[in-house]
């Protein structure tokens, strides 16, 4: 009558798995993996996120009016983060010969080594 | 519970057997609790952009103050938020097996896993209780009497104002959940749900493992940043 029942199992199996993503999560924190750190964090992190949504919150038996909720929220997230950062990102970048900014993604580059504390560079032209 | 009749005029003989918990402006039971979920889900994209915005915000200043970020999280116990990672996640299974309960009719099973949520919920609120302790004695709290040794200082004490609002309000919706969870077992023990009406339950599990999935990205991204690369 309302909704769908998962068997004990699936539970018990999600959770496991949740478990063993929170083992490797934290075991790749401590190797070195240069810039694929966070990628590789923000992914686990990303499919332990759609294991809970799917199973737990019961999205993959919901309707599809449901599903286009769910959706939603992570579309309006992937907005307003993904647009702010490319902008962000860029706005160090040569691009043109001469240009303003350093050689590649250059708003990471000059605190990278510790430098003392400054406004954040807002592309000086 | 499921006897109950109630004879509406106008409606056909379809729906001459009315459900008490069926809201007379819904046809079914099955529609109502389909709108009960959808329009907590809405609420969960309002709270998913609301946390957005932290997150934003953190992804930013990481960008500008890398060292800052790495030196900040070095100061954070990962044993702890380990473990309450292993607690949160924990508290999710017996949700789950919560509502569970609940849809089949059982109801001391529907309490039972209710009170177990509850406990885990409370040693999650009491780790971090230690924690933030923690931060007091080692003046890592923004503010009046922060304190960190080097050159990154001032980014430092801006990753521990994003650490302790998005945290905070991580735990502010942890306590809203406990509240809500007794709430949901005091109706479990007068058997207010039946397996044709339990809707409450499944509304508060999906604030729940919201709360859940909020912890799930929160604990790589402040305890575990660069610390490959502590070497810095």
């Amino acid at each position: 009558m309302s909704g769908h029942v998962s068997p004990k199992s699936t539970y018990y199996l999600i959770f496991g798995a949740l478990m063993v993503l929170t083992a490797i999560t934290v075991a790749v924190a401590y190797r070195p993996l240069g810039v694929w750190n966070f990628p590789v964090a923000i992914a686990i992190a990303i499919t332990k996120a759609t294991l809970v949504i799917l199973f737990f919150m019961h999205a993959k038996y919901s309707s599809k009016l449901t599903k286009l909720f769910v959706g939603t929220a992570f579309f309006f997230l992937a907005i307003m983060l993904g647009l702010t950062m490319t902008d962000v990102l860029s706005r160090g970048l040569k691009t043109y010969p001469g240009g303003a900014g350093g050689s590649g993604y250059g708003v990471r580059a000059p605190h990278a080594t510790g430098a003392a504390p400054e406004a954040p560079r807002e592309g000086a032209h | 519970m499921g006897d109950a009749i109630a004879v509406h005029g106008g409606h056909g003989d379809a729906h001459t057997h009315h459900h008490p918990d069926l809201q007379h402006h819904f046809d079914t039971l099955e529609q109502q609790h389909e709108a009960a979920t959808l329009g907590m889900w809405l609420f969960l994209i309002t709270e998913v952009l609301f946390f957005g915005g932290l997150f934003l915000a953190y992804m930013l200043y990481r960008v500008w103050y890398p060292t800052a970020w790495a030196e900040g999280s070095l100061e954070l116990n990962v044993l702890l938020g380990g473990i309450n990672t292993v607690v949160l996640i924990g508290s999710s299974l017996t949700m789950a097996l919560a509502v569970r309960a609940s849809q089949t009719g059982l109801r001391r099973a529907t309490v039972g896993w209710l009170l177990a949520t509850m406990a885990l919920g409370l040693t999650f609120l009491v780790i971090k209780y230690f924690e933030y302790a923690e931060k007091f004695e080692h003046h890592h709290v923004p503010g009046f009497d922060f304190h960190f040794d080097g050159p990154d200082a001032g980014p430092v004490q801006i990753y521990f104002s994003l650490y302790f609002l998005m945290t905070g309000l991580h735990a502010t919706h942890m306590v809203i959940g406990f509240g809500l969870l007794s709430v949901m077992a005091w109706m479990a023990a007068r058997g207010r749900f039946t397996p044709q009406w339990n809707t409450p339950m499944e509304i508060s599990g999906l604030y729940w493992h919201f709360v859940d999935i909020v912890w799930i990205f929160l604990f790589p991204l402040l305890y575990l940043v660069d610390r490959a690369h502590q070497a810095l």
